[in-house]
């Protein structure tokens, strides 16, 4: 048998395991989409890279888990987990970023870095080592092609298309967002105009906080929530930044699934921990060949 | 530098060489650990002062380098025997510098955050190899092994008492301090601090700054694999959690604290961390986790106290 003969057997064996990873590897596309794009945002507009949006995003999960117990209302929790813990991110900007502002970009690593360590730490001293669960708010399934298919994770992934394509109008339309692209653009002539520049960075940081707050509640039911949850995605998010361009918000979306997905076909062949390190090699080779980004075009 | 400024600096270095090698004689048990700690940490720390405070290169990976010595040293000590020490740390040495070889190959195309982050990924893809390389690396587990004797197999040795284990550790740190502080004085440190202060006037010049840039990366990894070997002597275990970028931001944390660019700041800091430490254990109790106290007070420092300890204390001395 010649080797296309090979592969094809490979494929029709595996056909099953291939069209549900597929779909399991959008589906986390678009969660680690909308994780990556609160981080690609901050970076573009603040020049911070944000360590701490790992621990953000572990601590949306975990309000959700809290007001979920309370309420019992999954998208109250959803609402509330994002409200919050976008408050949380405005106060962690104001005390610790705010007075870094114009000094080396390296003293914002160094500062969310610290956030995230006294986050994560918080998360355990408060909720324990043991794993939370959030429970679905829908866990009817449904058939994809002849495989019973979960509702819920296609919810995620059209609520995440919905949360990003909101954030993109709110950025072409919205006068904030007008005042957070005049920032971005100059930022000393954005003052002059009278855009209050240091709330507009404080916004921002607390609209990325949001959205990775709302990516934990999503996606906290297909996952055990603790406290060290965070470092593999904020990971992954950086990889994505990083190969869909900094800054640039399309492409970190394309990026997002290009990632996933291989990820996800990975996953079929060797074990989901060593799945990892082929999104490590994309981010090596992406540095190596195209230090710009896969997805942004070729500078003239 | 000047003859003075030398001259004192050599009456101190002595003072406080003497200090730390009186120190297992008068210290209680606990401590003295304590202290042979913080010299391998220290160690550590040292190591990406040269890359951080000399060079300009953020390295959020230098825990790759450390586990890679410990992976090494735990490599000699199991499949050599009788067990030699000072084969454990050749192979912990050319571990780490294959290592450093590598990331330093590939990182140093890129500056700033962009090498911060690859070289954070790094040291994930090397943990994510030894975690799950189970045969090999024992997983989750590491590797256990026992202490090798001191001195040359077959002619003298003697076995190390918790003493000699720490004047060991004292004098491989305070020649590996010896050395970075020749580097950094040479004139390769020169185009080192050059290269951090304006790098493409350096290259303007006519260095090649990627060469010097790997070669610092490579030096860096070979201290800090230094530091591994040590500790997974000090400890008879090789573990994948010292892989962890968790031990990277560690190294970091230690060099802010202590005062980046200075070789003994970091030592400092590793001091004051793990003292940090320690004062949160006995203050909250050990269940409490000491990275919040901690955290914020580095926090705190990096707002309000960027030079670092020794920074401020230099700062305050000259006033």
């Amino acid at each position: 048998m010649d080797a296309i003969g090979l592969v094809w057997d490979w494929l029709a064996t595996h056909r099953d395991i291939i069209i549900i990873q597929t779909v399991n590897g959008i589906v986390t596309g678009m969660i680690l989409a909308l994780i990556a794009s609160g981080l690609t945002l901050i970076f573009g507009i603040m020049d911070v890279v944000n360590f701490a949006h790992g621990e953000l995003f572990m601590l949306g999960a975990y309000v959700g888990v809290v007001v979920l117990a309370f309420s019992g209302s999954f998208w109250l929790a959803l609402v509330l987990s994002t409200l919050v813990v976008a408050l949380i991110g405005a106060a962690l900007q104001i005390t610790t970023l705010r007075p870094l502002i114009g000094r080396d970009p390296l003293n914002t690593i160094l500062a969310t870095f610290g956030i995230s360590l006294v986050l994560q730490n918080y998360a355990l001293w408060q909720f324990g080592p043991v794993p939370r669960k959030l429970d679905e708010p829908i866990t009817g399934q449904f058939v994809l092609f002849y495989l019973a298919y979960p509702w819920y994770r296609l919810l995620i992934a059209l609520l995440s298309g919905a949360i990003i394509g909101g954030l993109y109008l709110f950025l072409k339309h919205g006068t904030y967002g007008i005042w957070i692209r005049a920032t971005t653009q100059d930022r000393v002539m954005a003052q002059a105009m009278g855009i209050p520049v240091p709330w507009v960075y404080t916004g921002v940081f607390a609209i990325g906080a949001g959205m990775a707050a709302a990516s934990g509640v999503l996606f906290g039911p297909l996952i055990g929530i603790n406290h060290a949850m965070g470092l593999d995605w904020v990971l992954k998010a950086f990889i994505v930044v990083v190969v869909g361009g900094m800054g640039n918000l399309g492409g970190s979306i394309a990026a997002s699934i290009f990632v996933s997905l291989l990820e996800a076909y990975a996953a079929i062949v060797v074990s989901p921990a060593q799945a990892v390190i082929v999104s490590f090699v994309v981010l090596i080779l992406t540095l190596l060949f195209r230090p710009t980004g896969l997805f942004v075009p070729t500078p003239k | 530098m000047s003859k003075r400024s030398n001259k004192s600096f050599w009456i101190a270095f002595s003072m406080v060489s003497a200090a730390l090698i009186i120190a297992p004689l008068v210290l209680p048990e606990f401590w003295r650990r304590f202290l042979t700690e913080i010299l391998i940490w220290g160690l550590l720390a040292m190591s990406s002062d040269l890359l951080i405070g000399y060079t300009g290169m953020v390295s959020f990976g230098h825990s790759a380098f450390f586990g890679l010595g410990m992976y090494g040293a735990a490599a000699a000590l199991l499949t050599v025997k009788p067990a030699n020490l000072w084969l454990a740390i050749l192979y912990g040495l050319c571990g780490s510098a294959v290592v450093a070889g590598f990331v330093a190959f590939f990182a140093t195309r890129l500056r700033d955050i962009y090498f911060a982050i690859t070289t954070l990924i790094f040291s994930q893809i090397f943990y994510v190899i030894i975690f799950t390389w189970t045969d090999v690396t024992g997983g989750e587990n590491g590797l256990n092994f026992t202490r090798p004797q001191l001195g040359i197999p077959g002619i003298y040795t003697v076995p190390f008492t918790p003493e000699l284990l720490h004047w060991f550790v004292l004098a491989v740190v305070t020649a590996a301090y010896l050395i970075l502080r020749r580097i950094t004085h040479s004139p390769f440190g020169m185009v080192l601090q050059s290269i951090r202060e304006n790098e493409a006037r350096t290259r303007a010049i006519g260095y090649p700054v990627e060469r010097y840039k790997i070669v610092a990366v490579m030096l860096s990894g070979l201290f800090a694999g230094l530091a591994g070997v040590l500790y997974a002597i000090q400890n008879r275990f090789a573990a994948p959690d010292f892989v962890y970028f968790v031990v990277s931001g560690e190294a970091v944390i230690y060099n802010v604290m202590g005062g980046i660019g200075t070789l003994v700041g970091p030592i400092v800091g590793a001091g004051f961390f793990l003292g940090l430490r320690e004062l949160s254990g006995r203050i909250f109790g050990d269940q409490f986790p000491y990275l919040i106290p901690v955290g914020l007070i580095f926090i705190a420092m990096v707002i309000f106290l960027p030079q670092g300890l020794l920074g401020f204390a230099r700062r305050w001395l000259n006033r």
